[in-house]
């Protein structure tokens, strides 16, 4: 049995599985401790369940905490930001784009080194170690305690960071140092963003980790415990302490995998659709689908690999003009218990619209009764087809697709939608991010150019899922259990040997004890 | 003309929008101009016809893979030291830089050189759109020769060539290129006054940046950015516009063959447009047919934008499921004579159909 917890800004919420069943679901709100709130809700869940606690072989967690640090910019470590490429890359040092309050608080110490690679391999120019060695004496004078590394094209050969970080760690023994290979891919600017932002959660991802221990210790529970990351996969607590930025938008990605597991679907559109936006991402064999382009956090340009969600403005608190015809993208919000018709507000809603039609029982329907029904008739087709409009957007073929309806506000859905082949409305979709947390698997991905000149696409790939399928393993996945879920190939155009990106992810189930 | 940094984002957008699909993002290059923004230089637009006839002009561009750049960013001397090198052979000083290329991230480079040396840059190109190629110029079709040109990388290599021709000249400096790494910054086509006057096809930057601007205002007075973009056109050398497709994207298919991306897109017709529309991709839209009968072709523009957002989607980020609206572009007549279309007509992309104007077509 296995234990997943949702720990977000408000609520921390906690569902117990055996296998693929649902055994027990609760809620609690999230303290500032984070531990006390991870206590209560596991206490609860073990009670209402009647488990004993020897009984859980593996606790999951997904939170959200490190992302909110970086947004609130609060509790983060000055960073130490070392990049290694020069003569190249000099002409937007690092945290160029950056907002300047989030650069202020990370102190602007920034370093450039000559070394780094050509895209074939070739060093742009031997590492310069003496500068390693002068900046460690600056770091320890500055105090600084946590640092970054990030090497041009260290996606393709990893060499350069490491023994950047071998002198530093050699130098200051107690210096987290955080390698830009192990967190993004090929895009210089977006991977080093990454990794500084990783490096200023050094301290954090130790107290929060910490305290994720110290409360499966006070419940007496010895089972091993993992924390989501952004694709929906598994990291090891020691991961995390070193590489939190990998947790950043781990949400959606719970979110999707547990309304999956709830409707009991791999090949899936999931709408969330709560009380301001929906937000609409489609499973492929289990996981969601990840975005191609660049990401905002905190106002820092990422490439993370996160889900692809599409955010459309329709959601319970909707505002409903021209006579329906026209839906959002502006929304009441948390105000609708004051502002819509049916709670004696003077803004018409979505949520007025389905009482009025006599879908829902929600306030008072005698509020909304001088609504003409042409204007329900209007409003409901706008928001089928809104909804119809944004699942097909994010389809990749032409095939119907099941839809997975969660969120509060999928009361606004009562057709079937041409672009769905069924409309599916889980039980416990409140808690669909502890249940993705707890049924997340483990991943390996490769992302790098390989030339194809002299060898075959066939080799070429098959090797790049060799080492993918060797990375899930080495991650902890059965390696009995390990298969490729996505392969993407993006030819490079101008240059030799018909270079071509590739990207290759593997998962597979975590070995159990 | 002095550039801002609002000027900058129209202009990306914009430089998206003439480079149909390719081009390479700006995004490194406009933080690069924006440095120099915050530094306190200025990037100053010249008109070409307040050159003097006399006046020495180097354009400045990047050449290689715009993959290859977003990895590794540039010294940022690059450029300038190509355009001093070329300076030195030539035994005089450049009055003016101009870009070669105005889709994508060639739109940027020269404004770098210019804000870095103190240089005005010229409100020109010599592409009116993006190409693959360097022999693809106005400048050389009107005989302007792109040699002697000067090839240069961050370590501070730099090869001075002098090609026979144009096209000679692009097939060594592409060579030279790979060998730095992939992507290199070049000085080419250097040219007087009269010659930019003679064969540049002209305010194509500020095109760039009244295209970004009018898609801009308009989406925030919530008005149709594609019916603005159609007003706007026939108020600029690109006097004709018309959308000729609005559909869902049903299929992307793509292959790399001869250094180029190769690529298709099929369009299912929404909204009035029926049928299906195959656009041809090599590096940039080359050619759109509806059910096999030619609805645009190159050098005229193919671009395909977002419906909703009118955002140009470049050919990277084409995918399944995408509605979008393909708007087609009349270029100047500068582009469209017999012996442009030698040099970047439809024959010069292996494609069989001869050259149709835009607004001849139905």
């Amino acid at each position: 049995m296995r234990i997943g917890i949702d720990v977000g800004g408000t609520n921390t919420d906690a569902a117990l599985m055996d296998g693929m069943t649902v055994r027990g679901a609760c809620k609690t709100p999230t303290t500032a401790d984070v531990s006390s709130g991870i206590t209560a809700v596991l206490k609860e869940v073990l009670r209402i369940t009647g488990v004993a606690a020897s009984e859980i072989q593996a606790v999951m967690i997904g939170t959200t905490h490190f992302t909110n640090a970086v947004v609130e910019r609060k509790r983060l470590l000055e960073v130490a930001a070392i990049r290694l490429g020069l003569p190249a890359t000099k002409a937007l040092p690092p945290m160029t784009d950056w907002p300047d309050d989030l650069a202020g608080v990370l102190g602007r110490h920034t370093f450039m080194v000559h070394g780094g690679h050509e895209f074939d391999g070739r060093e742009i120019a031997p590492l310069d170690e003496k500068e390693i060695l002068r900046i460690a004496g600056e770091i320890r004078a500055r105090g600084l305690r946590t640092a970054a590394v990030t090497s041009v094209f260290s996606p393709v050969t990893p060499v350069m960071e490491q023994r950047a970080a071998e002198i530093l760690k050699n130098e200051i023994p107690d210096l987290a140092v955080s390698l830009s290979h192990e967190i993004g891919r090929v895009g210089f600017l977006e991977r080093e963003n990454a990794s500084i932002m990783n490096a200023c959660l050094a301290d954090l991802s130790t107290k929060v980790v910490g305290s994720f221990r110290n409360a499966l210790k006070e419940l007496a529970i010895e089972a091993p415990f993992f924390i989501s990351q952004n694709d929906g996969t598994l990291m090891t607590p020691d991961y995390v302490e070193r590489y939190p930025v990998l947790t950043f938008a781990s949400g959606p990605t719970n979110s999707m995998r547990g309304a999956a597991m709830l409707a009991g679907r791999k090949e899936a559109m999931v709408v969330d659709i709560g009380g301001t936006t929906s937000d609409v991402g489609m499973l492929m064999q289990g996981f969601p689908r990840e975005s191609a382009v660049a990401v905002d956090i905190g106002g820092v340009r990422t490439n993370f690999r996160m889900p692809d969600v599409l955010a459309v403005g329709l959601g319970g608190g909707s505002i409903v003009r021209d006579d329906g015809a026209r839906i959002g993208p502006d929304s009441v919000g948390y105000e609708i218990t004051s502002k819509a018709l049916v709670f004696g507000g003077d803004t018409l809603t979505t949520t007025d619209i389905v009482v009025a039609a006599g879908l829902e029982e929600i306030g008072d329907r005698s509020r909304v009764a001088h609504i003409p029904a042409k204007t329900i008739e209007t409003a409901l087709d706008t928001i089928h087809r809104m909804v119809d409009e944004a699942v097909d957007r994010m389809k990749t073929s032409a095939e119907p697709l099941p839809v997975i309806l969660v969120g509060g506000g999928s009361i606004l859905v009562s057709r079937p939608l041409p672009s769905a082949s069924e409309v599916i409305r889980p039980e416990n979709a409140s808690v669909a991010n502890a249940i993705g947390a707890a049924i997340a698997q483990v991943g390996g991905e490769v992302d790098r150019i390989f030339s194809l000149e002299g060898t075959s696409r066939d080799i070429v790939l098959g090797g790049a899922k060799a080492e993918a399928s060797e990375r899930a393993a080495k991650a902890g996945a059965d390696p009995a259990t390990v298969k490729i879920v996505d392969v993407e190939e993006v030819p490079l155009s101008y240059l030799p040997g018909n270079a071509t990106r590739i990207r290759v992810k593997a998962v597979g189930d975590l070995v159990m004890a | 003309m002095k550039l801002t940094s609002e000027d900058l984002a129209d202009l990306a957008v914009g430089a998206a929008f003439l480079g149909t699909g390719g081009g390479g993002n700006p995004y490194v290059g406009r933080l690069m101009v924006e440095r120099c923004l915050d530094e306190g230089l200025t990037v100053e637009l010249i008109d070409p016809s307040a050159l003097a006839d006399d006046a020495l002009v180097i354009p400045t561009a990047m050449m290689g893979a715009p993959t290859v750049l977003v990895e590794k960013l540039p010294s940022g001397e690059e450029a300038i030291d190509s355009l001093r090198l070329l300076e030195r052979y030539l035994g005089r000083r450049a009055d003016a830089t101009m870009p070669i290329e105005i889709g994508g991230i060639n739109s940027t480079i020269p404004l770098v050189v210019g804000a870095r040396l103190g240089l005005p840059i010229v409100d020109a190109d010599g592409m009116g759109r993006a190409f693959p190629e360097l022999q693809m110029e106005t400048f050389g079709v009107y005989g302007v020769s792109g040699s002697p040109m000067v090839v240069t990388d961050e370590y501070g290599d730099s090869t001075l060539l002098n090609g026979a021709d144009n096209k000679q000249m692009e097939w060594l400096s592409r060579m030279v290129a790979i060998r730095m790494g992939g992507c290199a910054y070049i000085a080419e086509y250097s040219m007087s006054g009269a010659d930019v006057k003679r064969t540049a096809v002209p305010n194509t930057l500020t095109l760039a940046m009244r295209i970004g601007r009018c898609l801009r205002t308009a989406k925030a007075r919530h008005e149709s950015p594609f019916e603005a973009l159609l007003r706007l056109l026939p108020q600029t050398l690109y006097n004709y516009g018309r959308i000729i497709f609005t559909g869902k994207i049903v299929d992307v298919a793509r292959e790399t063959r001869n250094g180029f991306s190769l690529g298709r897109a099929r369009i299912d017709g929404l909204a009035g447009f029926a049928g299906t529309m195959e656009i041809e991709i090599q590096n940039e839209n080359l050619i759109a047919r509806v059910d096999g009968k030619v609805k645009a072709i190159v050098p005229d523009l193919i671009c395909i934008m977002d419906s909703e957002s009118a955002e140009p989607i470049t050919t990277e980020s084409l995918r399944y499921g995408q509605r979008v609206t393909v708007v087609a572009v009349a270029v100047p007549q500068i582009m469209r004579t017999p012996e442009a279309l030698d040099v970047f007509g439809p024959r010069c992309f292996g494609l069989s159909e001869p050259f149709t104007p835009i607004e001849t077509m139905v």
